[in-house]
């Protein structure tokens, strides 16, 4: 039997969060599924604070917002939540098989918006799968979420925000940092995290790469070296550093393998992490009925994902008939926010991926 | 490891339990990732390869990659990653892709 339901989200991070909020005070009924036990993603991962303004949460650490966020989204009349519940694939007519209490269940929305995130890249070297080798947010996950420390002494691999961020929550966590490498001659990370860092000692090595690691069966050390303009490595130029733990924080990659499934028109956009759906401008996709938001939409931070989840939110509400009134109004205020977000230095490249996005055709497999 | 002392977080954990790991009787905190409680007992190696047989240990913690799967209870391909610990669990490093009823196909 197939449940026939309103609008399903697809995952509960700050886009899914904020996507469920948005279509149900419109009226919608919104069924909300998160594979973990918890809802929030991976802000609750997350002891930064926030920068932007008040209505992006600004000045207030990310695994606060979750916790504010989920309780609305619990507390809210109109929305149903699953957790421990994953979706397995998407089935002829919109059909969602879930997985949820050791049960498949079918259902079948009116609409869907898929806010399932990203997933971290890695990176080729020989011994690159040693155990003491981790993803940056997993090193996060280990240690903000559950109190666990990954080791004792840790090279960062990428000077991008996660690779600063993470690397200065190891230092409170007690943990040593005697490296973050960067392959690019420039540090991507905010200037106030990347200052913090240094401020505490960690030198930032720019234009350096991991050439190899050592180790019998779990990470002893490194190799690392200068590399040219080209890429190449700087003969020479090798240092060894003996470490237990190497953290890889050098992208993330859309998670987006159910809008593949649903038949949705998707690009190569390398600024925006790999492959995503071409949209509208209220992130719909080439099925109707089938949103998408946050980082699976396109590699951005977690303020944009919020934004957008909204925008979903609404839109995928309005084509149910929900909110015609308010609407309008409610979506200039999203993209107002959005437009700032994306303002300035920092929102080049999203701004370039979303220009070659809006200039690309699909591509077919 | 476990961080003590967090100048942000504190951490609200579940009671201590026991669980077996390959046969030996290990502490962890009820309702933590399986690979959590393994991780502070300092046990990093969760797998080996299929083919290679290289030792595999914690990657994504988001229940994607499949660096963790371990055999639980019985059952092979357990993301012990995401999966809760419970008092009494066997947990064993897994070796293969994971054989049901794997008693007789380890």
């Amino acid at each position: 039997m197939v449940n026939k339901i309103e609008i399903l989200v697809i995952g509960s991070g700050p886009a899914g969060l904020k996507a469920s909020l948005g279509a149900a005070a419109q009226g919608a009924k919104v069924t909300l599924v998160e594979r973990d036990p918890f809802l929030g993603g991976q802000l609750v991962k997350q002891t930064h604070m926030f920068f932007g303004s008040k209505e992006q949460y600004a000045s207030e650490r990310g695994f606060k917002i979750a916790e504010k966020l989920s309780r609305e989204v619990e507390d809210h009349p109109k929305i149903r939540v699953l957790c421990n519940t994953a979706v397995l694939g998407c089935y002829e007519n919109g059909v969602i098989a879930l997985e949820t209490k050791e049960k498949v269940v079918a259902i079948q929305p009116q609409a869907i918006i898929l806010a399932t995130g990203a997933q971290e890249n890695t990176l080729m070297f020989p011994n690159c799968d040693l155990p003491g080798i981790y993803g940056a947010g997993a090193v996060q996950t280990l240690m903000n979420v559950y109190g666990v420390v990954p080791g004792c002494r840790v090279a960062m691999v990428g000077a991008g925000n996660i690779g600063v961020i993470v690397s200065y929550q190891l230092l409170q966590a007690g943990v040593g940092v005697p490296a973050i490498i960067e392959a690019l001659p420039h540090i991507g990370a905010y200037h106030v995290h990347a200052s913090k860092v240094r401020r505490m000692g960690v030198p930032i090595y720019t234009s350096h790469t991991v050439l190899a690691a050592h180790g019998d069966e779990c990470l002893e050390g490194i190799t690392f070296a200068e590399i040219d303009k080209d890429r190449q490595p700087v003969a020479g130029s090798e240092k060894e550093l003996k470490v237990d733990v190497l953290c890889i924080a050098v992208g993330l990659t859309p998670l987006i393998e159910i809008l593949f499934q649903a038949g949705c028109k998707m690009a190569f956009i390398p600024e925006l992490g790999g492959h995503v759906p071409l949209r509208s401008d209220t992130l719909e996709t080439s099925v109707s009925n089938i949103f998408v938001a946050g980082d699976a939409s396109g590699i951005e931070e977690a303020s944009a994902a919020m934004v957008e989840g909204s925008i979903a939110g609404l839109t995928a509400a309005l084509n149910l008939g929900y909110g015609k009134e308010s609407y309008q109004e409610n979506l200039a205020a999203a993209r107002r926010e959005l437009a700032g977000l994306r303002s300035g230095p920092a929102g080049e490249k999203i701004r370039s991926g979303l220009a070659r996005l809006a200039r690309s055709e699909e591509v077919t497999y | 490891m476990r961080i003590l002392k967090h100048p942000i977080l504190t951490f609200a954990k579940g009671k201590k339990v026991t669980f077996l790991f390959n046969g030996t009787e290990i502490e962890g905190c009820e309702g933590e990732p399986i690979a959590a409680a393994l991780h502070a007992a300092g046990i990093k190696i969760l797998s080996y390869s299929r083919f290679h047989k290289r030792p595999r240990g914690f990657w994504c913690a988001i229940g994607n990659c499949s660096s963790c799967n371990m055999r639980v209870n019985g059952v092979p391909n357990v993301r012990t990653c995401v999966e809760p610990l419970r008092a009494g669990m066997v947990v064993e490093t897994q070796r293969n892709k994971g054989i049901i009823g794997g008693e007789f196909g380890e």
